[in-house]
């Protein structure tokens, strides 16, 4: 039983066509990776499943209901939470405020403040500061950590490493590792293919809005990938 | 002495201006957008004020406790209702909606109430005063209505600074979209600071409505030395709309005293000086809510 399914997703921008028609899905406490070039319609694949797009209600499933085109607060009630692309931290609230925020709908689970400053540590030295005061790593673990708080069902997490040192890209896949490992659902979309082919379970590849290749990573050869990825 | 006196007034004066700006200052920093109405509404709060006590027969302060929430309610189903529809078009729609409104309250008050002017009777304290001093003396009223606006927004930096709501409403200033990624109803967050504004705001008109006569067309004067006062004091500061109402407040009365017409021309020069020199404002804080 999938607890997400993506069936025949389009969607538009304007006249624009970002998504033709795609179809993926997310077991039950599975790690699924959506790769892809620049302008591949992963982003808006992982925002029209948030619901910030509007798109017909059987274009998305979550738990056994339709809820494609519904409001993005609504669906963090029910578990689906987004990590912005470009971390979006709140400017003017402090990095223990932008993780309260994250609790805002109170949904009953096992992530709280002390769980997830001892998943982040740094973010515990760093409560009382204003968030733009982080550097991009921490910025990208207090985004997640404000995801967690929100105990999601399914986590979805776009554009992980961007604009991130290799040495900090490892510690946040290694924090994902442990998200995991607590039976969440994660959605994860990167264009650097290498550190997600060893956590994911599912890879999906987007190319110019169609699902290019999927499978799991151990089927997936080097050539079939680069490919599906680039189109050569 | 004659100085001192006019100067303490004007800075009383400031506490009325100041819970005038309160509610506008809010509204802008949770929603980015100018209530034009916001002096329609004072107004209206003070006509409902007269209302009451005159067939309850109830003290106009103990018409408060009526009037606040009747007008909480107002601005909740106002915007939830008409202002929630034109959001998210740009900031003309809703301005245009606001000003609409402030049209429709003020014929709304001359087909109901009449042209006359009115006033709210406290029964004594608008004239009583406090002597200090053998040449000075301050009165009761104006005395009560800046520890209102002081223990007002004192209230309101409480909500902002320390409870889940004014949290919200700081996210929902920084970033409406991702406020609702963390699953804030940003539209029933904007009914809130609506209720809250016009709360606030029907304080302000039922205490105007006791310090001096007004009419149905009262309210665009009390919407100008609002926004006068957000403006002096800097957009995104709470205590700095206090402040900007007390400047506002002395150079009007410094500005009658040097000559009776010329309070208000005062004020409008002071702001204009400010908005020259220090166009950020007093107090002025980069992106906060109010």
């Amino acid at each position: 039983m999938s607890l997400l399914s993506v069936r025949g997703l389009s969607a538009f921008y304007g006249s624009f066509q970002a998504l033709f028609e795609i179809s993926l899905e997310a077991r039950e406490g599975e790690t699924v990776a959506v790769i892809g070039a620049n302008g591949a319609g992963k982003s808006t694949c992982l925002r029209a499943i948030a619901g910030v797009l509007p798109v017909p209600p059987a274009t998305v499933w979550f738990g056994g209901d339709p809820v494609g085109g519904r409001p993005a607060h609504e669906l963090v009630a029910r578990g689906v939470v987004l990590v912005p692309e470009g971390r979006r931290i709140f400017p003017s609230l402090t990095v223990e405020e932008n993780l309260l925020i994250g609790a805002y709908r109170g949904r009953p689970g096992p992530w709280s403040l002390a769980r997830v400053y001892a998943l982040f540590p740094i973010l515990a030295e760093r409560r009382r500061q204003p968030g733009p005061n982080l550097s991009g790593g921490e910025q990208q673990m207090l985004a997640i950590g404000r995801g967690l708080m929100a105990n999601p069902r399914l986590l979805l997490v776009d554009e992980i490493s961007l604009g991130l040192a290799p040495a900090v890209v490892r510690g946040i896949y290694g924090v994902l590792r442990s998200i995991a490992a607590e039976g969440t659902t994660t959605l994860v979309v990167d264009q650097d293919v290498s550190q997600i082919m060893e956590l994911a379970q599912r890879i999906y590849c987007l190319r110019k809005g169609s699902v290019s290749l999927e499978g799991r990573p151990a089927e997936l050869t080097r050539a079939r990938l680069a490919e599906a990825y680039f189109g050569v | 002495m004659a100085w001192v006196d006019t100067v303490v007034q004007g800075l009383l004066l400031g506490g009325l201006y100041a819970l005038f700006a309160t509610g506008l200052s809010l509204i802008f920093g949770v929603m980015r957008i100018v209530n034009l109405a916001h002096g329609d509404f004072s107004i209206l709060a003070a006509f409902l004020a007269v209302v009451t006590v005159e067939s309850l027969g109830l003290h106009p302060f103990t018409a408060l406790a009526l009037i606040v929430p009747v007008m909480a309610a107002l601005g909740y189903g106002l915007q939830r209702l008409v202002l929630n529809r034109v959001l998210g078009r740009g900031i003309l729609p809703p301005v245009l909606v606001t000003f609409g409104l402030s049209i429709i309250i003020q014929n709304a008050l001359l087909e109901t109430f009449s042209a006359d002017s009115r006033r709210l009777n406290p029964g004594g304290i608008e004239t009583a005063s406090v002597p200090l001093g053998h040449d000075l003396a301050v009165g009761w009223f104006p005395l009560i209505t800046l520890a209102v606006a002081i223990a007002i927004l004192a209230g309101l930096q409480l909500v902002i600074d320390r409870l889940p709501v004014g949290r919200a409403f700081r996210a929902t200033s920084d970033d409406p979209e991702t406020a609702e990624l963390m699953g804030i109803d940003n539209r029933r967050l904007y009914a809130l600071a609506m209720a809250l504004s016009l709360a606030i705001v029907a304080v302000a008109g039922v205490f105007l409505g006791i310090r001096t006569t007004f009419t149905f067309a009262s309210g665009p004067d009390r919407l100008l030395f609002a926004f006068e006062a957000v403006i002096i004091g800097g957009l995104g500061s709470l205590w700095g709309t206090l402040v900007g109402g007390a400047v506002l407040g002395v150079a009007q009365t410094v500005g009658a005293k040097l000559s009776p017409g010329w309070g208000v021309l005062t004020g409008h020069l002071v702001f204009l000086a400010v908005l020259l020199f220090r166009p950020q404002g007093l107090f002025a804080r980069a992106r906060r809510v109010a």
